[in-house]
């Protein structure tokens, strides 16, 4: 047994090689990657919801409604990653009772509240109606789960019964302000995740003003594929079912592939445009530091062209952006290329938030030496758990779990 | 349920007033209260390193792990010394093993080389040695600290003598400071499990002791001393010699200052 108070945090997964300082090891592994990358989907899902409900694009309705509600699911989960990474957990909450204004987290804690609470109350006010209709259809029956789910839905409503036409527009009114306010607020977000990491002067890679903006455009990329990939994933299922309910002619099972195609090619069409923005962004940060060539710029070339050269050029560009550019570019468009597109493009962002966390370690701070990160697998302390590959699986599990349970409820797949 | 405004209205002020007294049981300081209530304002800490003078012997790592509890055989260190060896054709061969806790026992140079692309470097032929030395390294106190700016709690602060500490009792280890620090002083402590640094002894110095490295160099390579004090030996070398500093265009401005300190130094 190796006593625990030898080994320093960091230790278990740094390789280091060159001239690193003693106390240099990668203190940011997999769970602050998945930090950006699950809040990236927050935001980018919310966004998503409100180019229908702000903007009116009549083309996302039907994907608006999943999003909003998926955005719901992805949020708590956008904390999980940073709790996992506390070396004291139970006092995260601290951030809330002496936030240290200077420091880029502390107002993280204010950020997330307000932004729960502006995707919770338009989630409200777009299913009220809809709490106020179960409730009544509910009434009276005498199975003990519809029961149940009446006191839900009538403690849901909180008290407003009224769904005249003259309040259900006022909730439409609501839900159209929500949503516009919603906008900045889930930019800034996100947008904020960027700047822990851009603020960091310490930090070459990371050092960069441009960090907020590439992490808003990445962000609303990974949300838009999300949610576009978890909306096939469920009409296929339906599309299965009626299949395997009604044989395979059956008028519904056209119905369903003609909707499902329908939507996807509009939504993609916002998902190619972002994904433009973002790589444009990534490329001039890159571009810019070659060419200014600052005392970093040794180091970085040789982490981004030698050391990182296939995390960042093979993997990112070229499998993440490259190639699902390409795939979404090409005409005629079916849902299987479709599929291989989304997956491959939330694989670039998640490589791009890798690279930027882990990539940002790999160098040391006297810029002549690296450090490799050897991602934790088989847990053998909670310590590698927390920061491995099972920790970040439990953290993209929970949100599908977590939309399951939402749905159960809130449902956001059927017209209502 | 019915409920008319009123009964709203009051019944809203009645619950902000409830609410509201357990908050007051929280007072808010400002930082510059803080500030003042730790330390003494008539002194500014700083420390003077004569690399000239190090001989890496380590005694001075040995001496500041046993004296702050820092595990011994955890690769973590509140100080350390670093090996420089410029060879004749210009190469930078730098090593700090264990951040130098046992000295520096073979003439093998114990990391790799850039230029070497990967391979160990051997020992290295006395006749290729342009110039050797040895660098100590510590918390540099800085005047403008960058790890007590990204704090988000405020669990490291700056005291109003200069000595930048950290509450172990309040750090949620989040490893913000660590990333942000440009002189990679900073670590997990494996037993708190908060962050950890050089303090300059703080619980020696404000007794009037002097902090366990420089009482344990043999050769007088550390001096701490007060900057606010012109007659203090530190202030006088500050002022009368060429002193450098580690790493300044992070403008934190660092206040330990090196004799003697080569441009290749990291």
């Amino acid at each position: 047994m190796v006593d625990p108070l030898t080994i320093a945090h960091g230790a278990e997964w740094t390789v280091k090689h060159g001239f690193v300082y003693p106390n240099e090891f990668i203190y940011w592994g997999l769970t602050i990657v998945m930090y950006p990358y699950m809040t990236g989907l927050v935001a980018g899902a919310f966004v998503l919801s409100s180019l229908y409900h702000v903007f009116g694009q009549k083309d996302l309705k039907d994907i608006a409604k999943f999003a909003l509600v998926f955005s719901l699911a992805l949020l708590p989960v956008a904390m999980m990653p940073l709790m996992l990474h506390l070396q004291q957990p139970l006092r995260g909450i601290e951030v809330m009772f002496t936030p240290h204004f200077t420091s880029a987290i502390a107002a993280f804690g204010m950020v997330f509240t307000t932004y729960s609470i502006i995707v919770l109350s338009e989630i409200w006010f777009v299913y009220r109606q809809y709490f106020v209709e179960q409730t009544r259809a509910l009434k009276g029956s005498t199975d003990t789960g519809d029961q149940i789910k009446r006191v839900i839905y009538n403690v849901l409503t909180l008290g407003a019964y009224d769904i005249s036409e003259e309040a259900v527009a006022k909730d439409h009114k609501a839900v159209t302000i929500l949503a516009g306010i919603g906008i900045p607020v889930a930019c800034f977000l996100h947008g904020y995740a960027g700047f822990i990491f851009g603020s960091v002067k310490a930090n070459a890679l990371w050092m960069s003003p441009l960090m907020p903006v590439i992490f808003i455009m990445s962000a609303v990329v990974s949300g838009i594929a999300l949610c576009m990939l978890t909306y096939i994933i469920i009409m296929e299922w339906k599309k299965f079912r009626a299949v395997l309910r009604k044989g395979l002619g059956d008028e519904s099972v056209t119905v369903i592939a003609g909707v499902e195609m329908d939507v996807m090619k509009k939504t993609s069409r916002y998902l190619i445009g972002f994904l433009i923005a973002a790589i444009t962004l990534e490329l001039l940060d890159i571009i810019f530091r070659g060419y200014t060539s600052m005392k970093s710029w040794d180091i970085l070339r040789e982490v981004m062209f030698e050391e990182d050269f296939t995390k960042i050029f093979i993997l990112q560009y070229g499998l993440g952006n490259v190639l699902p550019f390409i795939l979404l570019m090409l005409p005629k468009m079916t849902i299987r290329r479709l599929f291989v597109a989304l997956c491959l493009i939330l694989f670039g962002v998640f490589m791009m938030r890798w690279n930027v966390v882990i990539g940002g370690q790999a160098f040391s701070l006297s810029f002549s030496g690296f450090m490799n990160y050897d991602l934790p697998i088989i847990p053998h302390n909670l310590e590698t758990y927390r920061e491995g590959l099972f920790g970040a699986l439990t953290v993209a599990a929970t949100p599908f779990i977590i939309f399951w349970l939402i749905n159960k409820i809130v449902p956001s797949m059927k017209e209502v | 349920m019915s409920c008319s405004r009123r009964t709203l209205l009051k019944n809203t002020v009645k619950g902000a007033i409830v609410a509201s007294l357990p908050i007051s049981a929280f007072r808010l300081l400002s930082p510059a209260e803080l500030k003042a209530a730790i330390g003494d304002e008539k002194v500014r800490w700083g420390f003077v390193v004569d690399t000239t003078k190090c001989v890496g012997c380590g005694f001075c790592v040995k001496a500041c792990k046993k004296e702050n509890e820092i595990p011994y055989d955890a690769p973590i260190t509140r100080t350390w010394v670093e090996r420089y060896v410029v060879t004749r054709d210009e190469k930078v061969h730098a090593d700090s093993p264990m951040g130098a806790r046992d000295g520096f026992t073979s003439a093998r140079i114990d990391e790799e080389t850039m230029e070497s692309g990967g391979e160990h470097t051997a020992e290295i032929e006395p006749a290729e040695i342009a110039k050797a030395f040895f660098v100590p390294k510590l918390c540099n106190q800085c005047e403008k600290p960058a790890c007590v700016q990204v704090c988000p709690v405020g669990a490291t602060y700056q005291t109003a003598d200069g000595v930048v500490l950290i509450d172990r009792t309040w750090c949620i280890g989040c490893g913000y400071c660590v990333m942000a620090c440009p002189y990679g002083v900073r670590f997990f402590h494996p037993k708190y499990k908060v962050a950890d640094k050089c303090n300059f002894c703080y619980h020696r110095i404000s007794k009037g002791l002097k902090t366990a490295c420089v009482q344990a160099c043999p050769f007088g390579a550390r001096q701490i001393g007060n900057l606010r004090d012109p007659d203090d030996p530190v202030t006088q070398t500050i002022m009368n010699e060429r002193v450098s500093v580690l790493k300044d265009e992070y403008g934190t401005k660092p206040q330990v200052f090196y004799l003697g300190l080569d441009y290749t130094v990291k």
